[in-house]
């Protein structure tokens, strides 16, 4: 961890810097302390502290009874977890890769989701399904998806994404104490520093970020309420996770005075927030990674013509994905970047 | 240079593709004789604790306990007090009384569906009684008889069956899927198999805690063949969790034959076999068979000993549902020639060969148990049946997707309101 002590006036604040990754590890730490009923289980996640490092130390902290590896059944994981929910735990499954979801979609669609409804609130599914997602790492077709469209669009899970350590913590501890199931997709490209899309330049680390400063302790980020990245008046953007760092580094390129929103949850959706910023700007500019076709942009797009129409001064611009597998060596052809953005801007600035 | 691959040889034989078929179709005379059901007693009664290695063949030979005679056998009989049997019959005539009025109910348009368990009676009943009443029961559709043996109200059943307004499920699923979390009884999916990984996931929680519960799941031998069964088995056995997993090996998936669960190869006991995982196979049409298995099966699980997989050896004696009709793929005597039986009716005559049962006690005991089942029914009526007006708030149907309702369901809401306001004016409250 990295302590950049930072001087205002004469106090000393101690200004912690977190990646990602120790942001998240710490939300679960603090929850496992807290809450003598949370668990966490997932491959590779006990003795070795899971394959990107977020479950680091917690078995030895806390106990193989507390945090334990699992068979690599996605359907298992899920089913065991809301069998622990209907018991009275609060489990948090790690699935390794988003892409490996599937076989657990069953159990999080028709019994996690439905479970709460279907026994009249006798039974619930508290469970925090935390899985890595999105491409930009050269992980091929399989360790790459962005699956979030298919999770929004079942009646009874929220998805929740975050884009900064900060808000990783703060979003994962709200999720881990929401009564719902709640799906919470881990960016992996940003897990170590926040990606600006220009992969043809250096990494930069997140301690360069005001985002990584993560207070000590509890705190929450509360589910359903967008992030302010940035105000202005030029058009709305809409983003989530990686894109909302890739779409800021190019509007401030191209100087493009943008209101910046991070959804941060996509169900329940910061509609206020969303309907705000677009009859201000009267242009709204929609960035996913995931493929395009029925994605969550489709969604949001619908929403902001239904909603806002009378204020749009131009369509409604999507710049996502294309629709096809995630492809190994053309990841930055496949990827929505830096070209596909400015060019979406252009045409919705035009006039 | 490497060496070629091995050439295409051009001789080689055609491939053949298997597809099961069952012994007899509708016309068909059934006969059972191929099936070897041992003997009454045949089968070692080992101790809980035993190594699922040592008992291989309890996987393979049938547990029974009542023989032809009507008379105990063997070390499985598990010795109930002639009050434990008449009260396991009085459970077992009530369901049966239970299906029979709830059948004709669907049939006269009081409700859209209803599933019967006639010929399985004992396979939900003698293990819910040898359970404790606080260990969790995952079950699947047709364990009514969990319900029954656990006092749940008849009049909660029907309600729900009735999808009325009294119905606890609030009219939002099917008939049959009940639920009750104050009978350790979890709510019915209807997506099959998802059940059995999560009686796992709660055993393994009630072990991680100390606790002293344990779980039971129930499936049909023709669901074993979801992912979501082998998972079960996988996790039950990694983590050698307190849970019995039952299949219910009545024969029959709606049309499809046990071969296409994997049954013309080996048992379904055997399945836990490979797994590590203590495995019996009970003749499910005995309800002392039955309960001395899940008997030896809870032991074995509270004293940490891990899971065991118990398969009921039975007949599906209706069709599958009241949406379905066996008349169309298989042969109308195999009922009939079962060779193991009816279940109530082997209980009955054990009761009365032992000299703590009667013709007439039973006969009056079926009489009071229908007798019962219709005045609830009518009793149930008053709070609605299917189709005869919208009987929840339309309101309820946004409620308990989430804890609260977001915004997009609160919208959704009010124009669902808004619609039946249209459709039925202010006057009428609902329904």
């Amino acid at each position: 961890m990295n302590e950049n002590p930072a001087t205002v006036g004469e106090a000393v604040i101690a200004e912690r810097r977190l990646n990602m990754i120790e942001a998240i590890n710490e939300a679960l730490d603090i929850m496992l302390e807290r809450d003598p009923d949370v668990i966490i289980m997932g491959e590779d996640v006990g003795y070795f502290g899971g394959v990107f490092r977020a479950t680091a130390g917690l078995q030895a902290k806390h106990g193989k009874n507390r945090v334990f590896d699992t068979p690599i059944s996605e359907c298992g994981i899920i089913g065991a977890a809301v069998g622990m929910g209907a018991y009275g735990l609060r489990p948090v499954p790690e699935i390794q890769f988003a892409d490996y979801i599937y076989p657990g979609l069953d159990q999080l669609i028709s019994e996690a989701a439905r479970l709460r409804y279907r026994s009249a609130g006798d039974y619930i599914a508290p469970l925090t399904v935390r899985s890595p997602f999105g491409g930009g790492i050269f992980g091929g077709q399989t360790h790459s998806q962005s699956p979030e469209a298919l999770f929004t669009h079942v009646a009874g899970l929220k998805t929740v994404i975050p884009s900064t350590p900060h808000d990783a913590k703060g979003l994962l501890i709200s999720a881990i104490e929401d009564n719902d199931p709640v799906i919470f997709f881990e960016p992996k490209r940003i897990y170590n520093g926040p990606f600006t899309g220009f992969y043809d330049k250096p990494v930069e680390p997140w301690k360069k970020h005001p985002d990584s400063v993560v207070p000590e302790g509890y705190y929450k980020v509360p589910l359903g309420k967008a992030r302010h990245v940035r105000e202005g008046e030029a058009l709305t953007v809409l983003a989530y996770g990686t894109m909302v760092h890739v779409a800021q580094a190019v509007c401030e390129a191209k100087g493009v005075d943008a209101d910046i929103l991070d959804l941060r949850t996509l169900v329940p959706l910061d509609i206020k927030a969303i309907e705000a910023s677009v009859e201000k700007t009267g242009r709204c500019m929609i960035v996913h990674e995931a493929t395009r076709t029925s994605g969550f942009g489709a969604e949001l797009s619908a929403l902001v013509t239904e909603r806002c129409f009378y204020h749009l001064e131009a369509p409604v611009e999507r710049v996502t994905g294309f629709d096809t597998p995630y492809p190994h060596s053309l990841e930055w052809a496949y990827f929505p970047g830096p070209v596909r953005i400015g060019e979406a801007i252009d045409k919705l600035l035009k006039d | 240079m490497a060496e070629p691959a091995k050439p295409a040889d051009t001789n080689r034989p055609a491939l053949a593709l298997h597809v099961p078929e069952p012994k007899y179709r509708p016309g068909d005379r059934a006969d059972f004789s191929h099936l070897d059901i041992g003997q009454p007693g045949d089968q070692p009664r080992p101790d809980e604790g035993v190594h699922p290695s040592q008992i291989s063949g309890l996987a393979y030979g049938l547990i029974r306990v009542l023989g032809d005679d009507n008379q105990v056998h063997g070390p499985w009989n598990p010795r109930l007090s002639p009050d434990t049997l008449r009260a396991m019959l009085g459970h077992m005539a009530m369901v049966r009384a239970f299906d029979e009025r709830m059948f004709r109910g669907q049939r006269q348009g009081k409700t859209s569906f209803y599933m019967k368990c006639t010929g399985e009676e004992a396979t939900s009943i003698a293990p819910a009684m040898a359970l404790a009443s606080d260990d969790m029961v995952f079950p699947s559709y047709r364990q009514q008889g969990i319900l029954i043996a656990r006092g749940y109200p008849l009049l909660d059943m029907i309600n729900q069956i009735y999808s009325n307004r009294a119905d606890k499920l609030k009219g939002r699923q099917l008939p049959i899927m009940y639920s009750s979390r104050a009978h350790s009884f979890f709510s019915i999916s209807g997506n099959l198999a998802t059940q059995c990984p999560q009686a796992v996931g709660w055993a393994m929680a009630s072990a991680a805690k100390g606790d002293s519960r344990i779980a039971a799941c129930w499936v049909g031998e023709g669901s074993t063949a979801e992912g979501d069964f082998h998972s079960a088995c996988t996790f039950a056995a990694v983590y050698n969790a307190p849970v019995i997993l039952n299949v219910v090996n009545n024969q029959w998936a709606i049309s499809s034959f046990s071969g296409f669960a994997g049954g013309e190869r080996t048992t379904f006991a055997a399945r836990g076999l490979g797994h590590g995982i203590a495995a019996l196979r009970v003749d499910g049409n005995d309800a002392l068979a039955c309960y001395a298995a899940a008997e030896w099966a809870a032991n074995r699980a509270r004293g940490n000993h891990g899971p065991t997989l118990i398969e009921y050896f039975t007949y599906r004696a209706e069709g599958h549902s009241t949406s379905d009709d066996p008349s169309g793929y298989r042969s109308a005597q195999e009922r009939e020639e079962w060779p193991l039986g009816d279940p109530v009716t082997r209980l009955k005559k054990h009761l009365i060969a032992i000299g703590e049962w009667d013709e007439e006690r039973h006969a009056a005991m079926d009489l009071e148990c229908a007798e019962l089942v219709k005045a609830t029914t009518k009793e149930a009526e008053k709070n609605g049946i299917l189709g005869h007006g919208l009987h929840h708030p339309f309101h309820t149907m946004f409620e308990d997707v989430y804890e609260e309702l977001p915004w997009h369901l609160e919208e959704q809401a009010e124009q669902a309101i808004r619609e039946r306001i249209t459709k039925f004016g202010t006057e009428r409250p609902f329904g």
